[in-house]
């Protein structure tokens, strides 16, 4: 293997070897980036109950059955699963839409329109969050399951619109022309040639959407009232250092929920570009 | 043609106008074309043929004008609505699924989750047809177009040719009054597609649908059309049978883009015609001959020099600087001449001559 000097000035060309500084600097931004992970994994399993100690003094599975043990826990989890369900459901629906109407109109404003779908996602949860909330506050919407799932939805729908409409600009409009010439209606030209056609990409966006809302903090904070979210009850279980470990277990779960639909959802796009 | 008199109409089309803003796609347009025949728009890209199947396929609407498909209105006025104020009146269209019209795409447009039978029994499924009968008229189209048991294959799995004779089978097993073609030959090769045209027609002859035939193609046009309306610039500039239309083109357009031809305007016309309007005339009514040759009563002689020669195998096409200016472009079979004999006749003094009734006046602009 051979590698040419970190410092040397030469084009990288594809197939070229990467230099040894820029092999280290990689794994250790890595590692930087993964570490905590990796920490909190392994501290879900300790047998030392609040302090960080290294390496751990033994490893024992208590946690997870004392977890499940609880009863706050369950009740945000299932918060969470049932707010993120809502929220996508809700994001499927006016995205799918969204996407209809705008891919093949032109029409003044349009532009707009589109900025204003992506804002949520760009601008910095704090700011939706405040402007969420006093949003609501105005129109006397008082703080519920419901106004969780409005302030999740406006980030969802981001991600089930940007699916489809990539989805539908590929499709190609002369297979929807062709349905209605063989005298299909437009909501017959919905069932069989469109739905059929995007259906992967709303797998793919809808997962995505479940996986944001479901590890949602900041805005949750803004838009929730009494209830408490599983990021949120983590977010409150900090304060007690001796449910240290529980904690971490929970952690683990939030992890398992989010990825794994997230891996899917990245399976599902990508099988369908190879098409 | 007095033969089409006491024919039914299948498509009328009148002062039909399609404005793109400031583009003119279609532009006041008249056109009626006869039931069980098979006619084509032919222009160059741009010209506004593929716009006028899409007003008759209903994908696009009117701008104004009247559409009627066997007698039924197509472009209805309707009143303009704000909530519940009306406030004037729109032209709307009667939607694709309403008219007794299928298209076949020029990208096919299969759908690709679909299996071939399932594309081709689409339109059948839609109209609620029972499912044996469904599968029996699948497997008869299937037939007709020469694919034999592909009910189950993908679109994926088949070759363009295949891809085209599936969309044919999908349009025409709904048994339309008109069938439109969107160019549906422009993706094939050349060998695949000098075949496609003597099987479409065949099968138009076979099964007496009405074809509307879109093609930039002018042999195309010409080997296949009962008539055809030759387009340019959102207008139609002549229609006629195949014969008419090469013999006799009436615009320098319809004359230069249906087939070559010699335009001849300004000072050569007036030589050569005796009025300085602008003539046409094909290559191949000029005759060359030897210099000492008699020229026939009502036929045209000039003397030129050959200036350049083009050699295509079976005939030879000769550039002729004309003495007192201008030149002409003849084309001579090669009946007894070879290669090496035209080449030598480069340079050389010829007269040309032809019957003064090849001459054709055309109106409007040249090309």
């Amino acid at each position: 293997m051979r590698s040419s000097p970190a410092l040397s000035v030469s084009p990288v060309m594809e197939g070229q070897r990467a230099s040894l500084g820029l092999k280290a600097s990689a794994g250790f931004a890595l590692l930087f980036l993964h570490f905590p992970i990796l920490i909190i994994i392994l501290y879900a399993f300790t047998t030392e109950e609040s302090s960080f100690q290294f390496p751990p003094p033994g490893l024992t599975t208590r946690w997870v059955s004392e977890l499940f043990n609880r009863t706050d826990f369950w009740n945000a989890f299932g918060l969470s699963v049932l707010v993120a369900l809502v929220a996508t459901a809700v994001a499927l629906v006016l995205g799918t839409l969204l996407s209809l109407a705008l891919y093949r109109s032109s029409f003044f404003g349009k532009e707009s329109i589109t900025l204003l779908v992506i804002l949520p996602i760009a601008l910095p949860g704090i700011v939706t969050g405040i402007a969420l909330r006093s949003g609501m506050s105005l129109t006397g919407l008082s703080f519920s399951f419901w106004t969780i799932v409005i302030g999740h939805a406006t980030f969802c729908i981001v991600t089930v619109y940007n699916n489809v409409i990539a989805r539908l600009r590929r499709t190609g409009y002369s297979q929807i022309e062709a349905s209605m010439d063989l005298g299909a209606t437009s909501f017959e030209t919905f069932r069989y040639i469109i739905l059929p056609n995007i259906a992967t990409a709303l797998l793919a966006g809808g997962m995505l959407a479940f996986a944001l809302s479901f590890d949602e903090v900041i805005v949750t904070t803004f838009t929730a009232g009494q209830q408490e979210t599983l990021p949120i009850w983590i977010f409150s279980q900090l304060t007690r250092p001796r449910d240290r470990p529980v904690t971490n277990v929970a952690a683990l779960f939030v992890m398992a929920t989010t990825f794994i639909p997230i891996l899917l959802a990245y399976r599902f796009t990508n099988d369908s570009q190879g098409r | 043609m007095a033969a089409h008199s006491g024919r039914s109409i299948a498509v009328k089309m009148t002062d039909v106008c399609r404005h793109f803003g400031d583009v003119k796609a279609v532009d006041h347009l008249d056109l009626e074309i006869y039931d069980g025949e098979f006619f084509s728009l032919l222009g160059p890209s741009g010209s506004g043929k593929t716009t006028c199947l899409r007003l008759i396929a209903g994908f696009e609407h009117a701008t104004s004008g009247s559409i009627e498909l066997h007698g039924v209105e197509m472009v209805k006025w309707a009143p303009r609505r704000i909530g519940f104020v009306t406030v004037g009146q729109r032209l709307v269209s009667v939607p694709p699924y309403e008219r007794d019209v299928n298209t076949v795409f020029q990208d096919y447009a299969l759908f690709p989750h679909m299996s071939v039978g399932d594309n081709v029994a689409y339109g059948l499924m839609i109209q609620k047809v029972p499912k044996a009968e469904r599968q029996r008229r699948v497997s008869e189209v299937l037939d007709l177009v020469r694919l034999p048991g592909y009910e189950s294959r993908k679109p994926a799995q088949l070759s363009g040719g295949q891809r085209q004779r599936v969309a044919l089978a999908r349009a025409l097993v709904n048994r339309p009054r008109v069938l439109l073609l969107d160019e549906p030959l422009g993706a094939l090769d050349l060998k695949l597609r000098q075949q496609m045209q003597i099987e479409l027609k065949a099968i138009q002859q076979q099964v007496g649908i009405t074809f509307v035939f879109v093609t930039h193609d002018q042999e195309e046009a010409l080997t296949m059309s009962d008539r055809l309306a030759v387009f340019n610039r959102g207008r139609i500039e002549q229609i006629g049978v195949p014969a008419e239309i090469y013999e006799r083109p009436t615009t320098g357009f319809v004359a230069g883009f249906v087939g070559t031809t010699n335009l001849i305007s300004g000072a050569l016309a007036q030589r050569i015609n005796g009025s300085d309007q602008a003539v046409s005339i094909r290559p191949e009514k000029i005759h060359m001959v030897a210099l000492d040759a008699a020229v026939e009563p009502g036929w045209k002689a000039v003397m030129g020099s050959v200036r350049d020669v083009i050699y295509l195998g079976m005939h030879t096409r000769y550039l002729v600087e004309l003495e007192g200016g201008g030149d002409l472009t003849v084309v001579q079979q090669n009946l007894e001449t070879s290669s090496i004999d035209v080449h030598a006749s480069r340079g050389n003094r010829v007269k040309l001559t032809w019957d003064t009734t090849s001459i054709r006046v055309l109106q409007g602009q040249t090309v």
